[in-house]
């Protein structure tokens, strides 16, 4: 896709350097003119991917800040410095989806947003020390971190018959750690109040400690169910750093493994849906399809949850003829018992009666908070990675892309239906495709001094590790997993619903606790 | 159906009878991890491993269970939540270190945002090793965890 002209004109007109580095256009501009550039580019419709910071003092004397933007199908990299003590413009009243963003780098390297309308700690807070910064390359790991009593201040809702919900970090079920603040008339939700953060374990600070090969490793367990695509991407911007190519053969299987992952979590979602509808029956069967497919897994890579696969330069595992035709059979089997389940749960009216009309997000609000995958699609926001910005074997798949409209539970399960269908299409394409030839290259060189920036569809969406590399190990390594952009959906599409709705509501989102609070 | 599961079950289903005379009440905790071991033991309630029927139930309150499964190295977040969830849980209580990151701290370690592996904050019974454990280590776990509740009933 090219660049629009008259944008280029308009954003060549306010940038410093223009630079065109692959399907990436980099923008260097000024402080004063950062924000006014970015909201150029989001009013004609560009999506914020990403804005976080580096600590780039030691040879530029500030620190950088970074949009990534997504315009029809191109990428565009706007950069400008950032000081320490003089507070940067926030980009929120203009650009919602920079909210989290903003108060990640205010948490993360002490620049603080002016003009945020909630500049509250996001993941470090209660007692975190008020002058520490974990992602300034000054910061000291080795020093024990004193707990300086802090409140976190929530919003509070008064008035009449108004109260107050908590729920968790330990919630009742087996999921992850994260509070929740209903406040509730009755059984109406009027808002809702999400706090993350409880297993941050600080990621990105320990890739810059890691070596490359480790760093995959790593990669695997920033959110466990989501091991393929996060170290695809990881190797993907990698790769990108060092110039190197991983052979075909080795996109074709990191493509079949993407899928395996989607599908498995699909299934579980799917089945997590009719289970909280007590639509028992499909639930069951549900969740033994996604155990068949973790067997699968565990059969083909020796990883139910498809771990060491990916690795720089290529794959581990290679799929031979005979494990091809057998893994072929078993999803025709898969397809067969998931076609027979579908129809089970979108036939019967007590289900549709509890996910239509339930958990509304709007097509605007899944736009203005830059939402990504079936959550956005199932709002009628089209877009893809897979098909946006292609990688591995997908410019050579041909699938398509499942949307709907009325972003209910309803849509969400209906978007994650049709997705299973066309993940075992790709599977079966790739299957049938797949290129015969090595599965790794040599990973030697040293690295570009430019950013890296990879992008992967991941179950939940969009995830991308953005790089700027060292000799041995990442400079800054700034990784944005596709929740991260979808919490906010999910305090919005409550708003209105009864209490008993929002389990429901919250297992359509199905998102990653461990992957946003990094 | 699974065989290592099913005769691991049944065994299981034996002693738990005999020391409890009732189920055995789990309360997993994720007190730092990738949500990795969370899938796994999500997988042990699905109808092909289906621990209910070996007696071991998932409950939804520390307040319930005789067994705490922590999974993840701790957070800093997460040290209050884990020890507060951990007074809850009337005694005799087991506590089960379950994954690599429990048992060690896996590759959070170094860490700034971690405390430590579980035993560095409560007592630990039983550790699984795994990245993370299958369902069949996590049974077989459980199962070391009950020899131990065993041995101290009859010293």
């Amino acid at each position: 896709m090219s660049f629009n002209d008259g944008l280029i004109r308009k954003i060549s007109s306010m940038a410093e350097r223009l630079e065109h580095r692959g399907e990436l256009l980099h923008v260097a501009t000024s402080r004063d003119q950062f924000v006014d550039l970015v909201d150029i580019i989001h009013k004609v419709g560009g999506r914020l991917v990403s804005l976080h910071a580096t600590d780039e003092r030691a040879t530029a004397e500030s620190f950088m800040m970074y949009a990534i933007l997504d315009h029809d199908g191109c990428l565009i990299e706007v950069v400008s410095p950032v000081w320490d003590g003089v507070p940067f413009q926030s980009l929120v009243p203009r650009v919602h989806a920079a909210n989290w963003y903003e108060r990640e780098i205010q948490d993360m390297f002490g620049l603080t947003p002016h003009g945020h309308p909630d500049p509250r700690p996001l993941v470090l807070y209660d007692d975190w020390p008020q002058d520490t910064f974990p992602l300034r390359k000054d910061f000291d790991s080795s020093i024990d971190i004193p707990r300086i009593p802090r409140e976190y201040k929530y919003r509070h809702m008064e008035g009449d018959g108004v109260f107050e919900i908590p729920v968790g970090p330990v919630h009742a079920g087996v999921i992850e750690p994260g509070h929740f603040r209903f406040s509730v008339a009755g059984e109406p939700i009027m808002a809702l109040e999400i706090r993350l953060g409880y297993v941050h374990r600080g990621v990105e600070k320990l890739s810059e400690t890691m070596p490359y090969h480790k760093g995959v490793i790593l990669a695997e367990r920033i959110s466990g169910d989501t091991s393929a695509a996060h170290s695809a991407a990881y190797c993907q911007s990698v790769e990108q750093l060092f110039e190197i190519k991983a052979p075909e053969r080795a996109e074709y299987i990191r493509t079949i493994i993407l899928e395996l992952e989607r599908l498995y979590n699909h299934l579980g979602d799917i089945s997590g849906i009719a289970l909280d509808t007590a639509f028992a029956v499909p639930a069951a069967d549900g969740y033994v399809l996604r155990e068949r497919v973790l067997e699968l897994n565990e059969w083909l890579t020796g990883s139910r949850l498809l771990r060491s696969i990916n690795t720089i330069g290529g794959v581990n595992k290679d799929i031979d003829r005979d494990k091809s035709a057998k893994l072929l059979s078993h999803l025709v089997d898969l397809r067969l018992q998931f076609e027979r389940l579908s129809s089970t749960m979108m036939s019967s009216v007590s289900m549709l009666d509890r996910v239509e009309g339930t958990g509304i997000l709007s097509k605007e609000n899944a736009r203005s908070l830059g939402c990504v995958g079936p959550i956005a699609r199932a709002s009628g926001v089209d877009i893809d990675t897979r098909r946006d910005h292609p990688y591995a074997a997908y410019p050579d798949m041909s699938f398509r892309i499942p949307l709907q409209k009325s972003g209910d539970v309803y849509a969400r399960t209906v978007v994650r239906i049709d997705e299973v269908r066309e993940s075992f299409a790709i599977i079966e394409q790739a299957l049938d495709r797949i290129p015969n030839g090595s599965i790794c290259t040599e990973f030697t060189g040293a690295p570009i001094k430019t950013t890296a920036l990879s992008l992967v569809e991941a179950s939940r969406g969009e995830l991308m590790h953005w790089m700027i590399g060292e000799e041995e190990k990442p400079f800054r390594h700034k990784i944005r997993d596709p929740s991260f952009c979808n919490w906010l959906g999910l305090e919005l599409a409550v708003r209105g619903d009864i209490v008993p709705d929002f389990p429901l509501v919250n297992k359509s989102f199905s998102l990653s606790y461990a992957g946003n609070d990094l | 159906m699974d065989e290592s599961t099913e005769q691991l079950g049944k065994q299981l289903q034996e002693r738990i009878h005999q020391l409890f005379g009732r189920s055995l009440g789990i309360r997993e905790v994720d007190a730092g991890s990738c949500n990795g071991c969370e899938v796994e033991v999500n997988a042990l309630t699905n109808a092909i491993h289906d621990i209910e029927r070996f007696g071991m139930h998932i409950v939804a309150s520390p307040r319930h269970a005789d067994m705490l499964l922590v999974t993840g190295a701790v957070t800093r977040n997460m040290e209050m939540p884990l020890i507060k969830t951990y007074r809850a849980t009337p005694s005799p209580k087991m506590v089960v270190a379950m994954g690599s990151c429990a048992a060690s701290g896996g590759p959070f370690l170094s860490s700034y945002a971690v405390v430590g592996p579980v035993d560095s904050l409560i007592p630990v019974d039983v550790y699984i090793p795994g990245c993370p454990p299958r369902p069949q280590a996590i049974i077989h776990g459980i199962m070391v965890a009950l020899d131990l509740l065993e041995e101290a009933n009859n010293r």
